[in-house]
């Protein structure tokens, strides 16, 4: 059996980017932007001024009516019944096994409304599986129709505050707020996958364009820059902020991937619970943790992470940090040799470098 | 981008020949096509490579790349400061930041490269 070749989805701002030089690549089905100027040049504009990111690739999904709470509370570790209205949460859409089909941003939009904000390329994987394990409630795939910006950066909420009426001050880490942006609708949301303070910025995919240009413009002078999925990836990385596909995926629990603080116990029944309530009794065998290498070497994805002559486990993500100038990654490990300070090693083409568990993330802003 | 007096493999490496000797760099499309250089791992003097052997890595940001010998023989230098400045590699890719230099154990094997105007038409022919 064969399979036609899907071509490549752009976003509205396809042209922009090449406009800007960018260098584009293949991602989870969409034809985006890896860098501009240079990934190092662009991670550093985020942890020094402002960087501008097209993420419109991201699926967005909203839960409507009396069923949604309950939907999204059997659906998701965290619980949603805390959300106030325009609140945010972080948390995991769970399998039986309790182990990720993906992980999401669950927003509380009015009583009966929810946002949910999916990975690009699991966006037909996780709406097939809400449908399959809700009742109940109408779930809207909006992503076809929704465009996503995010500004980053210690100049973020200065650069944006320019363009628009709504008291940015007033919106606080995980809140969102409705409001005009250049003149456009849009739903302002302070949250971000950079580690730094900031703003995604959704609004209907026909109005990306202008709202980009009007950030550019206005953000210039302040240092904003395009910042591509290259510098994404390292400012995820450097606040360990978990990639799917990497450092969780439907193998790994929600324990093991060390993210507890998201699944809520008291909440009553949620898909995968059983399997975490169990887990948790036994105790977790591996866990992801972050090291950083002491010896000359680059962890990459898949690397094995070795203690002597045993593997104790795989690296799963791992790039050099542009801020700490030195080399970093996330992997899971066996749970005996999970201690932050225990001396490990990353096989780097077959040759082990020397490299410790550290406490995470790697790099936190000052607040 | 594409010096006259360098001679070129498919897989991006340039070589300047220097009397018996064969300086090894990457070529302007292969450091662009990388991004910035953080790592550059180079054999020690001593070793002999063949000719489209992979002699060495250098790695970027998002991605780590085996450089292949234009030409084989005895590694009688490598750049040591590639190792506290990969970077050079961006910088200066025919200048500062050559990788090596082999003793030619066969300068025919020369002829099975390309010249500027060869591997201009090659890039072209890939689409770059």
């Amino acid at each position: 059996m064969s399979f036609p070749e899907q071509p490549l989805k752009q976003t509205p701002l396809n042209a922009a980017h090449r406009a800007l030089g960018a260098k584009m690549v293949p991602f989870g089905g969409w034809d985006m932007p890896v860098q501009y100027r240079g990934i190092l040049e662009e991670h550093r504009a985020v942890r020094s001024q402002a960087g501008l990111f097209d993420v419109c690739h991201m699926g967005e999904v909203e839960f409507r009516g009396a069923g949604a709470m309950p939907a999204l509370q059997r659906l998701t570790s965290n619980d949603v019944s805390r959300l106030q209205i325009g609140q945010i949460q972080y948390a995991a859409l769970t399998t039986g096994a309790g182990t990720f089909v993906d992980d999401l941003t669950v927003y509380r939009l009015a009583d009966d409304r929810y946002l949910t904000t999916l990975n690009a390329s699991n966006i037909e994987k996780d709406v097939r599986w809400m449908r399959e394990h809700s009742k109940g409630v109408e779930i809207v795939d909006l992503s076809e129709e929704t465009g996503l910006v995010a500004i980053q950066g210690p100049r973020a909420v200065e650069i944006l505050q320019k363009l628009t009426p709504v008291n940015l001050a007033g919106i606080s880490y995980y809140w969102c707020a409705r409001g005009t942006v250049a003149g456009e609708e849009a739903l302002l949301s302070r949250t971000g996958y950079t580690g730094e303070d900031g703003f995604e910025i959704y609004l209907p995919l026909q109005r990306v364009v202008g709202l980009w240009n009007a950030l550019l413009e206005a953000g210039t002078p302040a240092g904003l820059v395009p910042c591509g999925l290259g510098a994404r990836d390292t400012l995820r990385l450097e606040a360990k902020m978990a990639l799917y596909g990497n450092d969780i995926d439907d193998q790994h629990t929600v324990l093991e991937a060390d993210l507890g603080w998201i699944v809520k116990w008291q909440k009553g029944e949620f898909i995968g619970r059983e399997a975490l309530v169990r887990q948790k009794a036994d105790g977790i065998k591996r866990k992801l943790v972050g090291f950083e290498m002491v010896g000359r070497g680059i962890a990459r994805p898949h690397y094995p992470i070795v203690k002597g002559t045993a593997r104790i486990g795989d690296v799963t993500s791992g790039a050099p940090s542009p801020w700490l100038n030195k080399n970093i990654g996330l992997g899971y490990v066996a749970i005996e040799h999970a201690a932050v300070g225990t001396e490990i090693a990353v096989l780097v083409r077959d040759q082990p470098v020397a490299a410790r568990i550290v406490q995470t993330p790697f790099y936190k802003r000052a607040r | 981008m594409y010096p006259a007096d360098l001679k070129y493999s498919k897989e991006h490496e340039w070589v300047k020949v220097e009397g018996t000797r064969g300086r090894i760099g990457l070529t302007h499309h292969a450091q662009h096509a990388l991004g910035d250089v953080v790592f550059a791992e180079v054999p020690k003097v001593g070793r002999t490579v063949k000719q489209m052997e992979a002699f060495g890595v250098v790695e970027s940001v998002k991605a780590v790349s085996d450089v292949y010998a234009p030409v084989g023989g005895a590694v009688v230098e490598v750049n040591a400061a590639l190792e506290s400045s990969p970077e050079l590699i961006n910088k200066d890719c025919y200048g500062a930041g050559w990788i090596i230099v082999v003793e030619m154990a066969n300068p025919k094997e020369l002829d099975a490269l390309m010249d500027v105007k060869a591997y201009e038409a090659f890039l072209a022919s890939e689409g770059h």
